[in-house]
C-alpha cells in the first residue's frame, strides 16, 4: 500500500503550506525509524490512567469515513482509529496479524489462508466474520465502486470462505504486495450488505471494530471518537479523540499557544524557531522522524535536453542538496539517492550519489556537449541555449523554495531555470496528463512494500499513468517484476537493491530529499514510545496519569 | 478649467498626502534596481529570517533574501498589476457602457442584462475561471483582476451617458451630422471622465488588495517573484516567528491603498460640482 | 405593479439560464476533472479504476448531455450528488453551511448600518471639517489593511496575549454542556472577531455612499426651502433630508442579500468557520460541479430576487419612481 503526497492533499492544496500531509499518519499505518524524541525531560513512568480527551489539529476535513471510499489522509486518520484490516505493520516494521490471528501461504506462493480472530466484536455488538471479509472484498471489486485500492483485490483469482472464521484467496501469479492489502478497513457486512455503499449512513457515522467508536462529526469543525471499552486488544486509556479542522496553519499554531490543542504538526520553522521556549519545553514533546515520502525533480525523458544520462547526473551533481535541506527543511529532513527511505530495510545505501561540485557539473555538460560558445553566460548546444521550466502545485511553499535554490545552483553552472507554480487540477490536466513540461517539483509517498512498478515500469507510461516521465528501462521492468513475484525477503531485496543502483546511474529523477514528520504533543500524555514506525503505531496505549487529566469526559 | 481643479485639489490636504504617496511609489518601482541594497534573489541559507538590522533593513526571509530589495521590487509588481487591472476593466467598462447608454434600446438591454449575470457570480469564481483558460502569470493575474471588474465602470459610463446624451451640445452636435464616434469620443467621454477617474485611482487600490487575497489563496502573483501579497501571505505563517516578514509588506499595501483612495476621495470631491458647496 | 412584477420574473427565466449555461461551461473547460484531482498520480490508481469513477458519475459523457441530465433534475429542484467523495446530495451540504454564514453576514451587516450611516451623514453635514477628513481617514483604514493579517493581529491580540477572546472556531469545547444564556454567550464571543473584521472592509464604502447621497440631498431645493421657512436645522437634517438618503440604502440592501450566504473563504479559513466561503472554494478547485452549480443558482436566484425587491421597495418609497416605471 503506497500514498502520495499529490493527491492526497487535493482540495486543500494551497493550505498545505507548514504542516505538510502527514499528520494522519501519527495514527495509522504508518511511519518510520531513527524516532527521536526530541525534549530533554526524561517521561517519568507512572500509573497508566483511564480518562481525558486528546484535541488535535487538522488542516483539512474528513471527506467520507469508510475506508475503501476515502482518498484524503484526514480521513484515514479517521478511519484508522475506527476501523481495522486483517493485518498491520507493527512497530518495527514487520506484518503482524490484525483482525487476522495468523495466516498461511501455500507452497506455490498463490493461495494464502487467513485464520480470523473469533473474539472480535462490532461496534454495535455483532461478531466479526469471514462474511464481513467476503463482504468487503466483493465491494472493493465491485465496478460500482467508486473506490482508488481495487487494484490489488482485482488480482484475486478465487475467494473462498471455509468457516466463519477462515478463508481463502488465490491469486494467478504470486504476488508478494498482496499480504499487505489485506490491511484494508474491514467493513461490517450486516450494516451495509444490501445497501449502496456511496449512500449508506456510515459514511458519516462509521461502526468498526477498532479501539475508537464514531461520535459526532461537525462539517468543517471537527469530528469526535470515543474509546470503545469492547475493543479486543483492551480499552483504550484515552477516552476521547478530538480532531479540530483548523484551515489556516498560523491560526493553528496560535491555538496550539493559547492551549487548546494537543497535537498538531510543525513546520520546520515552528520547530527550530518557535517551540524552544520555556513555556513549549514544559508544556510538550516534540518528536521527529524521516515521513514515508520523498520529494524530486523529475525530467521528461521525452524532452530533447534531457534524454542523456550525462546531462542528468550533471544537473544532479550541480544541485546543491544538503543546501536544500539546510536552507528549506532547516536541516530537518536528509538528502534522498534512492527512492526507498534511508532507514528502512529495502534502502540501498551503496550507490552514486553524485554529490554536489558545480566544476564537475560544468565538465560532464561539456562532454555532453553543452558549452558556452557565444559568451552569454549561458550553456548552449546546436545553437539551442539550456533554458528549462520547472513546474510545481501551487501552495506548497516547501516545494517553491526547494525549486528557487535549484534554479540559483543551476544558474551557476551556467543554465537558466524558470519556475511556475500551477494550481493542482490544471497541473493534472494540462501539463502531467499531456507530458507538457520539461522538469518538475513533485513528492512521492513511500509504500512500506517496496514494489514501485507503478511509477518505473516501462509499461505504465500511458495518459493518466504514474511514470509520466516516461523512463524505459528493459531491466528494471524485470527485476521489478521479479521483485513483486518473490515473497522472499532477502531474495527480494537483492532485486531492489539492484533496481536502486541503476535509478541512481539513470537519474531520471534528481532526488531531493526526505523531510521529517514534526508532531508535536502536550507532554500530559505518556506512552508515546517512537519507534521505526513513527509514534502512532500505539495510540490507544498512550494515557494521561490521573493527576494530570485536563478535561472530565465520562466514560 | 485644468489649472482650476489643481489649484482646487492642492488645497485638499488628504488629497496630496494620497498624491506625495503614489508619486513615491511611482519613483520606488521605477528605480527599484539602484534603490535596492540587493537583488530580490539573492539566496542566503546562512541568514535565513535574521531580524532587521544595519545589513538588512528590514529584516531577511525563510531563503534569507532581503526583504527590504524585495519589496522595492515587489513595488513594480503590485503596481503594474494595479494599474494593468484597472486599464483593462475600465477600457472594457467604457465601451460597453457608453454604447449601452449612448444607443439604448436592444443594445442596452443586452449590455445590462450581461452585467446582471456577470454579478451574479462571485469575483472568486469568475477570476478561478479566467484562471483556467490562461496560464498563471503576472501578466495574466493582471488581466484576471481586469476582466473581472469591469460591471462597476459599464454601469457608472452608462449612467453618465443616458445623463449627457440629452445635453444641449451633444444635441447640436448631433444635429450638425457628426458620427457616432465622434460624439462619443470627442463630445459626451471627456464630460464623463471625472467619475471614471475617480473610479480608476479606486480601483488600482482595490486591484492591490485582491491581488493580496489571491495571494492569501495561493492563486496570486507567484513565488519566486515578488509581490506584496504573496510576501504577506508568507508572512503571516510565520507572524510569531518573524514579525518583520509580515509587517512591512502589509504597511506596503496598506500605504499604497491609502494613498490612493486619499487620492481618489480628493479628485472625486474636486471634480464632482454636486459635491461642491 | 402586478404586471412589472410578473415582467421582471419572466425576465429572469434567460438570466438564470444564462448563468447556468456560464457556470457549467466555465466548469467543463477549467483543466481538470473531479476525477483526476482524487486519482492523478495516486499509485493505487489505474486507468480502469479511474475509468470506473469517471463513468459513476457520469463524466465519460459528453458535455451538453451532462448538462441536460443536471438541468432536468434542477427543474425538479433536485440538486443532486456531490462529486466529492462524500457523495452527499449537495442540498445538505450548501444547507449546513447556511445558518453560521447568515448569521455572521447579519451581524456584520447590522454593524456596518449602524456605523456607517451616523459617520456618512455626520461627515457630509459637517463637510470638509475635521471631524470629515478624520472620518475619512479612519474608514480607509479599514478598507486598505488586507483582511487575513489584520484578523491574525487582533487573534494574537485578544486570544493570545489578553486572552480575553477565542481564537478560532465557533464554539468551546464544553459547549454541549453549557445553559441557554451560557451558549449565547460562548458563541458570542467566538463571532466577535469574525464579524469585526468582516464589517471592517464594508464600513468605507457604506459611509462614503452615505455622505455622497446625504451631500446630494442637502443641496436640493426642498432643503433650501424648509431652510427658509426657518425650520430648525436638525429637523431639516433628520427629518427630510436623512429620509432621502437613505431611499437608496434600500437599493443597496436589497443588492447585498445574495452576499449573505456568500461567506467569504478567506476570512473562513482564519477563524475555522464552517461556512459558504470555504464550501465554494473547495468545491472549486476540487472541480465538484454539482455543488458548485448548485451555489451558483442559489446565489444567482437570491440576486436576481434581491433586484426585484430593491426595486418594489424602491418603488413603493419614492413615488416619482412609479411614475416613470
Amino acid at each position: 500500500m503506497t500514498s502520495t503526497h499529490g493527491p492526497i492533499i487535493t482540495i486543500l492544496l494551497v493550505f498545505l503550506i507548514l504542516t505538510g500531509c502527514d499528520q494522519h499518519k501519527a495514527t495509522t499505518k504508518d511511519p518510520s525509524p531513527k524516532t527521536e524524541t526530541v525534549t530533554s525531560i526524561a517521561e517519568t513512568e507512572s500509573e497508566p490512567a483511564y480518562g481525558d480527551m486528546i484535541i488535535r489539529g487538522t488542516i483539512g476535513d474528513a471527506s467520507v469515513l469508510l475506508p475503501v471510499l476515502a482518498n484524503d489522509a484526514s480521513s484515514f486518520d479517521i478511519t484508522g482509529l475506527i476501523f481495522n484490516g486483517l493485518v498491520k505493520y507493527d512497530k518495527d516494521i514487520q506484518l503482524v496479524g490484525d483482525l487476522a490471528e495468523k495466516w498461511e501461504i501455500a507452497d506455490d506462493k498463490l493461495t494464502i489462508r487467513f485464520f480470523l480472530r473469533k473474539d472480535v466484536k462490532w461496534q454495535d455488538g455483532q461478531p466479526f466474520t469471514t462474511k464481513d471479509v467476503e463482504y468487503t472484498y466483493k465491494t472493493y471489486v465491485n465496478p460500482k465502486t467508486p473506490t482508488a485500492y481495487a487494484t490489488d483485490f482485482l488480482k484475486v483469482k478465487e475467494f473462498r470462505v471455509l468457516d466463519p472464521y477462515t478463508f481463502e484467496v488465490t491469486y494467478t501469479e504470486p504476488y508478494a504486495p498482496a499480504l499487505t492489502s489485506w490491511g484494508q478497513g474491514m467493513l461490517p457486512s450486516h450494516l451495509l450488505e444490501g445497501t449502496e455503499i456511496t449512500e449508506s449512513p456510515l459514511k458519516r457515522a462509521p461502526v468498526g471494530t477498532g479501539p475508537y467508536r464514531f461520535r459526532e462529526w461537525k462539517t468543517q469543525e471537527k469530528i469526535v471518537v470515543d474509546s470503545n471499552h469492547d475493543y479486543f486488544e483492551g480499552r483504550p486509556y484515552i477516552n476521547r479523540v478530538l480532531t479540530r479542522v483548523i484551515p489556516d496553519p498560523a491560526t493553528m499554531f496560535l491555538e496550539l499557544k493559547a492551549g487548546r490543542l494537543d497535537q498538531m504538526g510543525l513546520s520546520p520553522l515552528q520547530y527550530t524557531r518557535q517551540t524552544n521556549t520555556k513555556w513549549f519545553n514544559e508544556n510538550f514533546r516534540k518528536y521527529k522522524y524521516l515521513a514515508f515520502g520523498y520529494t524530486y525533480l523529475g525530467y521528461n525523458l521525452l524532452d530533447w535536453k534531457f534524454k542523456d544520462k550525462k546531462v542528468r547526473q550533471a544537473l544532479t551533481t550541480a544541485i546543491d542538496r544538503d543546501g536544500i535541506v539546510k536552507g528549506v527543511l532547516l536541516g530537518l529532513g536528509e538528502v534522498a539517492y534512492t527512492p526507498y527511505k534511508p532507514d528502512t530495510y529495502w534502502y540501498n545505501p551503496n550507490v552514486k550519489k553524485w554529490p554536489y561540485d558545480p566544476e564537475k557539473a560544468k565538465q560532464m555538460l561539456a562532454e555532453a556537449g553543452w558549452t558556452d560558445t557565444d559568451g552569454d553566460g549561458i550553456l548552449d548546444k546546436d545553437g539551442k541555449p539550456f533554458k528549462f521550466t520547472i513546474i510545481t502545485n501551487q501552495g506548497n511553499q516547501l516545494r517553491e523554495r526547494a525549486a528557487t535554490i535549484i534554479q540559483r545552483d543551476l544558474r551557476r553552472v551556467g543554465i537558466r531555470v524558470k519556475i511556475r507554480p500551477i494550481e493542482w487540477a490544471a497541473f493534472l490536466k494540462n501539463f502531467i496528463d499531456r507530458r507538457n513540461f520539461e522538469a518538475c517539483l513533485l513528492g512521492w509517498g513511500i509504500g512500506i512494500d517496496p514494489s514501485q512498478i507503478d511509477i518505473w515500469n516501462s509499461k505504465k507510461t500511458g495518459e493518466r499513468e504514474l511514470n509520466f516521465i516516461t523512463y524505459v528501462n528493459p531491466e528494471v521492468d524485470t527485476l521489478l517484476d521479479q521483485g513483486a513475484a518473490t515473497y522472499d525477503r532477502e531474495k527480494r531485496k537483492e532485486y531492489y537493491d539492484r533496481f536502486q543502483e541503476i535509478i541512481a546511474e539513470d537519474q531520471p529523477y534528481t532526488f531531493l530529499f526526505v523531510s521529517y514528520s514534526l508532531p508535536i504533543i502536550s507532554a500530559r500524555f505518556h506512552g508515546i514510545k517512537p519507534a521505526p514506525l513513527g509514534i502512532g503505531y500505539n495510540f490507544d496505549r498512550w494515557y494521561v496519569p490521573k493527576h494530570l487529566q485536563k478535561y472530565h469526559i465520562a466514560p | 478649467m485644468y489649472a482650476d481643479f489643481l489649484r482646487r485639489l492642492a488645497r485638499d490636504k488628504l488629497a496630496m498626502v494620497g498624491l506625495c504617496v503614489v508619486a513615491v511609489l511611482f519613483f520606488v518601482a521605477m528605480f527599484a534596481d539602484f534603490l535596492a541594497p540587493y537583488p530580490p534573489d539573492r539566496i542566503d541559507v546562512e541568514k535565513i529570517l535574521v531580524e532587521p538590522s544595519r545589513d538588512h533593513l528590514m529584516g531577511t526571509d525563510p531563503l534569507g533574501r532581503d526583504v527590504l530589495s524585495r519589496i522595492i521590487h515587489g513595488s513594480g509588481v503590485s503596481l503594474s498589476v494595479g494599474f494593468v487591472a484597472v486599464g483593462i476593466s475600465t477600457f472594457i467598462g467604457v465601451i460597453l457602457g457608453a454604447a449601452s447608454g449612448y444607443y439604448g434600446g436592444l443594445a442596452d438591454r443586452i449590455i445590462m442584462r450581461f452585467v446582471d449575470i456577470m454579478l451574479c457570480f462571485p469575483t472568486f469564481f469568475l477570476i478561478l475561471a479566467v484562471i483556467a483558460f490562461l496560464q498563471p502569470s503576472i501578466w495574466n493575474i493582471m488581466i484576471v483582476i481586469g476582466i473581472t471588474s469591469w460591471m462597476g465602470v459599464t454601469r457608472l459610463v452608462r449612467a453618465e451617458f443616458l445623463s449627457l446624451r440629452e445635453r444641449d451640445f451633444v444635441r447640436a452636435a448631433v444635429s450638425q451630422g457628426a458620427s457616432d464616434l465622434r460624439i462619443i469620443f470627442l463630445h459626451v467621454l471627456p464630460n464623463a471622465m471625472a467619475p471614471i477617474l475617480v473610479a480608476a485611482t479606486l480601483g488600482v487600490a482595490s486591484a492591490v488588495l485582491v491581488e493580496s487575497s489571491l495571494s492569501f489563496l495561493g492563486l496570486g502573483v507567484q513565488p519566486p517573484d515578488p509581490s506584496w501579497g504573496n510576501m504577506l501571505t508568507e508572512g503571516k505563517d510565520n507572524i510569531e516567528i518573524a514579525w518583520w516578514l509580515s509587517l512591512f509588506p502589509g504597511l506596503a499595501i496598506f500605504i499604497t491603498v491609502m494613498g490612493y483612495n486619499l487620492l481618489g476621495e480628493g479628485i472625486r470631491d474636486t471634480l464632482d460640482p454636486r459635491l461642491r458647496r | 405593479m402586478g404586471p412589472y412584477i410578473l415582467k421582471r420574473l419572466l425576465l429572469m427565466i434567460p438570466v438564470l439560464l444564462g448563468i447556468t449555461i456560464i457556470s457549467f461551461g466555465v466548469m467543463k473547460l477549467a483543466p481538470g476533472d473531479p476525477v483526476s484531482v482524487v486519482t492523478d498520480l495516486n499509485p493505487n490508481m489505474n486507468k480502469e479504476a479511474i475509468e470506473r469513477i469517471r463513468a459513476y458519475y457520469g463524466l465519460d459523457q459528453p458535455a451538453y448531455v451532462q448538462y441536460a441530465k443536471w438541468l432536468k433534475n434542477m427543474l425538479m429542484l433536485d440538486f443532486g450528488r456531490s462529486f466529492a467523495p462524500d457523495s452527499r446530495p449537495v442540498i445538505d451540504k450548501i444547507m449546513e453551511r447556511i445558518p453560521v454564514t447568515l448569521l455572521i453576514n447579519i451581524l456584520s451587516m447590522i454593524l456596518i448600518l449602524a456605523v456607517a450611516i451616523p459617520l456618512g451623514v455626520m461627515s457630509a453635514v459637517k463637510q470638509n471639517s475635521v471631524f470629515d477628513k478624520g472620518t475619512t481617514v479612519f474608514v480607509f483604514v479599514g478598507f486598505a489593511i488586507p483582511t487575513f493579517w489584520l484578523a491574525l493581529l487582533l487573534m494574537i491580540l485578544f486570544g493570545v496575549k489578553l486572552e480575553w477572546l477565542p481564537i478560532s472556531g465557533l464554539r468551546s469545547l464544553t459547549y454541549a454542556e453549557l445553559s441557554v444564556p451560557e451558549k449565547v454567550l460562548d458563541l458570542g464571543k467566538h463571532l466577535v472577531l469574525p464579524v469585526f473584521v468582516s464589517s471592517f472592509g464594508g464600513l468605507a464604502g457604506m459611509s462614503r455612499y452615505m455622505r455622497s447621497n446625504m451631500l446630494e440631498v442637502i443641496r436640493q431645493d426642498y432643503i433650501t426651502t424648509a431652510r427658509a421657512k426657518g425650520l430648525d436645522e436638525r429637523t431639516v437634517i433628520f427629518k427630510h433630508a436623512l429620509r432621502n438618503a437613505l431611499l437608496p440604502v434600500i437599493t443597496l440592501l436589497g443588492l447585498s442579500v445574495p452576499g449573505l450566504i456568500g461567506g467569504s473563504v478567506i476570512f473562513e479559513t482564519i477563524f475555522a468557520i464552517p461556512g459558504m466561503g470555504q464550501l465554494f472554494y473547495q468545491s472549486v478547485m476540487s472541480r465538484d460541479y454539482p455543488t458548485v452549480m448548485g451555489i451558483l443558482v442559489i446565489g444567482a436566484v437570491l440576486t436576481l430576487v434581491g433586484n426585484l425587491l430593491a426595486d418594489v421597495m424602491y418603488s413603493v418609497a419614492d413615488p416619482r419612481i412609479r411614475a416613470a416605471g
